[in-house]
């Protein structure tokens, strides 16, 4: 043991290392079938070296894959046209946009619905043609379900396109000219950040980026909707990609794809091939690689700021399928109105991916893809480390949704917490360099000013930690309910020292009118007495 | 629509560790050389084995019950059956029972529940129970009973096992004698060279254990096979362990080039006393070891150290107990100083200045 640490340690010959390696890998050694392959520290010897290397890429997981099943299947296009579809004015960040249809409006399909709304907004256009019911509140694809503002919209089974104005070549176009259809088009982020596109590419222009990443990492469990939409549609993607590079005046772009879809990267190479400027690179799997800040350094070696947008570093990065939606927006006019979505999970019979119309409720799509509602123990939308379980299935697909997963209740993480025994895995994966079990800790004792001073809003949520903890402890719970705890709190705070202020101004306004009756009094007495005095005198003299 | 289940956020799937599945995990890495002892030093060993063991899960159970909590579902995370296995592998091997019950009261009352349990402590309860009967009772805890395996001619029988754990050893001379160690220390202190010291010192018999010590200390060779299971697993992490044995080695080494005949060499350190099992299944505790990469190093760079100083110079001719609780004390200090550095923040905390282009 000591002599292959010392080995090692030392720069070494590549053949000892192996030999080694192979004096290790003797049938004693070999991992108990019931005891999972160590997840942080795959290899000793690697570990050994990546120790004294400078890390481009930190913390992590390899979480089970579960992608063959929908991967291997072409994206299923007969999606059965819903007879009502439930669009959410809020699909993006930002401000919801605003309806400009009436109940009773005929709308065809790609109409716009309503407008975008403020700096960071997104318009949303009818999904098909047919009649608008209802602009009300319903549930939110969210935990909570709690009520949004959705406009109903009942399709009439023609799927009519709205006559849409192509231009003959988009290269010719100015680039505000490209940020302004897109964001016409109401393109989002569809990678799941939902960020609206036209303002990235506008803050990629206005700070002159030298390189576009596009996001083909897709690193969540089950999903392979980006796999299949790079092996099928790689020629229009990188068209989007080309006219994204135009619209932020950008030299070269780099595609990167995880190295578990082979069929991807193949195709997505034979795509870029005439174009030397972008690149197809093949990065190591290894969950949250699709996290924007992993990528970027792994990528460009640079690191993002706290609190800075990655375009200040010279880097914008979108997502594969959101150069797709920039390809049919601007060679075919056609605004978002469809995405493919992956439906996978152990409780569905048919898993797939699928392309449907926005706001299709889940439950239809469950009903298509032959989901077992007795065997599903938690839906889920988006993936399994990152999405959100959802209480039920009368909710709408927006544009984020990217996965929507029936899991069983084997393939889910058993819930029975124990006592944190301070293993330290949730620090070794964290991919933000924090250190969960001391933020869980202070979280429970309610002192949540330290676990912020700990780093809780660099906390991206990504769920590593929670996957790696052998305690079961549900950490990211513990830091999405802090995080929403301290603003509550400051929001209370804020609330205070406004009534205080309030009350303070109030009393000064009192005060200040008291004193002024004070010193009219006191000038009005001083008058009589000087009317006094002058009387007195007066009648001295008479 | 469907029934109403309980929402929750963030990885829905996970692996498949519990807490009682990384306990287990150790106790296996650990039972090769707990056979092992138990085969050199026959039924006595058995005995006090066993009645640590239980006696470790009888002060759980106690405590659990004390704080109005249900005593199983906590035994079963088998935190206690390892706290009590680990003290007795510390403990010399024919040592009387109650040794082994107050060995197992100090570790789990004094070492862990008053702490709060399973994850709360600050020192290593195995060690500390160790450290605590070495200093009250010295005699019983440094008599070291010979090599006597079981259903040999000479070796205790059942019955005369009995008599020694219950009742005490009759002939302590013919018995007991020294460890490696011990007897250098003493040797020492009379002015001879290690050349004379270590005339019958068999280097190969101490690899694989066949000498006095610790009921489970004496096999180095099946204690580092146990540890790179458990690294190999990813149990144990290879920092604590690395560093640990390399302080030791290179330190060792560096004084036993310049003075050979002073100096023990870095081969006999490694072959005895407590060092592979610290270094493997003591040091690394999760609960009393720091949490960062760096923090390990560290901390079995400590460890490692203050065994060795204690060794060459301190009174006592094992340290790992002392070093450990050292070490263990010095752990929140560690995991403070060292913490990983925040994703686009340097390491006090300020965001990352932009890079000029």
């Amino acid at each position: 043991m000591l002599k292959s640490c010392l080995n090692a340690v030392s720069p070494v010959h590549n053949d000892i290392v192996k030999g080694l390696k192979g004096l290790l890998v003797t049938p004693f050694f070999l991992p108990l079938e019931t005891i999972t392959k160590p997840e942080n520290e795959g290899d000793i010897f690697q570990s050994f070296l990546d120790f004294f290397s400078k890390p481009r890429i930190r913390g992590g997981v390899h979480a089970e894959q579960n992608k063959a099943q929908t991967a291997t299947q072409n994206i299923v296009y007969q999606f059965p046209l819903p007879k009502k579809l439930y669009i959410p004015l809020q699909q993006h960040v930002g401000k919801p946009a605003e309806p400009l249809i009436r109940v009773g409006d005929k709308v065809l399909k790609g109409q716009l619905l309503a407008y975008s709304q403020g700096l960071i907004s997104a318009p949303v256009h009818a999904p098909s043609s047919g009649v608008i019911l209802d602009v009300n509140d319903y549930p939110a694809p969210h935990p909570s379900a709690l009520p949004i503002r959705m406009i109903v919209l009942e399709t009439d089974g023609k799927d009519e396109w709205l006559e849409t104005h192509p231009v003959d070549d988009p290269f010719q176009l100015t680039p505000e000219d490209i940020s302004l259809r897109v964001g016409a088009a109401g393109i989002v982020g569809l990678g799941g950040a939902t960020f609206p596109t036209a303002v990235k590419l506008n803050m990629g222009r206005e700070n002159q980026i030298d390189t576009l990443i596009i996001n083909g990492a897709e690193c969540e469990p089950y999903l392979s909707c980006d796999d299949r939409l790079m092996q099928e549609r790689a020629e229009q993607i990188i068209d989007g990609v080309r006219l994204m590079l135009h619209g932020m005046t950008a030299e070269s772009a780099v595609v990167a794809i995880e190295d578990n879809k082979p069929q991807a990267y193949l195709a997505m190479q034979a795509a870029a091939q005439p174009y030397p400027l972008i690149k197809v690179l093949q990065i190591p799997t290894r969950y949250p690689m699709g996290w924007d800040r992993q990528l970027i350094r792994y990528v460009t070696g640079k690191e993002v700021p706290v609190g800075c947008r990655s375009s200040e570093i010279g880097v914008t990065i979108h997502n594969v399928g959101t150069a797709h939606a920039v390809h049919k927006a601007l060679r075919y006019g056609q605004p978002l109105v469809s995405r493919v979505i992956t439906v996978s999970g152990g409780a569905v019979a048919k898993p797939m991916n699928v392309e449907v119309p926005l706001g299709t409720l889940i439950s239809e799509l469950f009903d298509f893809c032959q989901v077992n509602i007795e065997q599903t123990a938690r839906i889920i939308m988006g993936g399994p480390m990152m999405g959100d379980a959802l209480p039920h299935t009368g909710l709408p697909t927006v544009k984020a949704t990217s996965g929507v997963l029936a899991l069983t209740q084997n393939e889910l993480k058993n819930t029975d917490e124990q006592p944190c025994i301070r293993c330290a895995s949730c620090i070794s994966v964290c991919p933000a360099g924090l250190r969960p079990l001391d933020m869980a800790n202070n979280i429970r004792i309610n002192q949540l000013d330290v676990a912020v001073d700990l780093g809780l809003k660099d906390c991206i949520s990504c769920g590593c930690c929670s996957y790696i903890c052998p305690s079961n402890i549900p950490l990211v719970q513990y830091f999405k309910y802090a995080s929403g705890e301290v603003v509550s709190r400051q929001q209370a705070q804020h609330k205070s020292e406004q009534t205080k202020r309030l009350i303070d101004d109030r009393n000064a306004r009192m005060e200040r009118i008291a004193q002024q009756q004070r010193e009219e009094e006191l000038i009005r007495i001083a008058a009589k007495a000087e009317r006094e005095r002058l009387k007195a005198q007066q009648e001295a003299i008479v | 629509m469907m029934a109403n289940m309980k929402p929750g956020s963030g990885a829905h799937v996970g692996v498949k560790v519990s807490v009682s599945l990384i306990m287990w995990q150790v106790m296996l890495a650990i039972s090769p050389a707990t056979v092992y002892g138990l085969f050199c030093f026959g039924w006595p060993a058995l005995n006090l084995f066993i009645i640590t063991v239980l006696s470790a899960v009888f002060f759980e159970a106690f405590c659990l019950r004390l704080a109005g909590r249900l005593a199983k579902p906590v035994l079963m995370d088998g935190s206690a059956v390892l706290t009590g296995w680990l003290l007795a592998m510390t403990l010399p091997p024919w040592a009387p029972w109650w040794i082994g019950v107050v060995g197992s009261a100090i570790a789990i009352i004094l070492g862990k529940q008053v702490y709060g349990g399973l994850g709360q402590n600050l020192f290593n309860p195995a060690m500390l129970a160790r450290v605590a009967l070495l200093i009250s009772f010295p005699i019983e805890m440094t008599t070291w009973a010979n090599v006597s395996p079981l259903f040999f001619s000479h070796s205790p029988g059942l019955i005369e096992s009995w008599h020694i754990t219950f009742v005490g050893l009759d002939n302590l001379d013919a018995t007991t004698g020294a460890t490696t160690l011990g007897f250098v220390k003493t040797e020492f202190s009379q002015n001879r060279l290690l050349v004379d010291i270590l005339k019958d010192y068999s280097g190969f018999l101490n690899f694989i254990g066949w000498t006095r010590g610790s009921l489970g200390e004496t096999s180095t060779l099946l204690l580092s096979l146990g540890g790179v299971w458990l690294i190999r697993q990813g149990v144990i992490q290879w920092y604590i362990p690395v560093s640990l044995l390399l302080t030791v080695t290179v330190l060792s080494g560096f004084f036993h080039t310049l003075d050979a005949q002073h100096y023990v060499s870095p081969f006999l350190h490694l072959n005895s006393g407590a060092l592979m099992l610290t270094a493997f299944f003591i040091a690394t505790d999760y609960v009393t070891s720091p949490n960062t990469k760096t923090g390990q190093l560290v901390f079995g760079a400590g460890c490692g150290l203050l065994i060795f100083v204690i060794r060459t110079w301190g009174a006592y001719p094992e340290g790992a107990g002392f070093a450990v609780l050292l070490m263990n004390s010095a752990t929140p200090l560690i995991d403070y100083y060292i913490r990983p550095r925040i994703y686009g923040r340097d390491r006090k905390g300020k965001p990352l200045e932009i890079p000029k282009s």
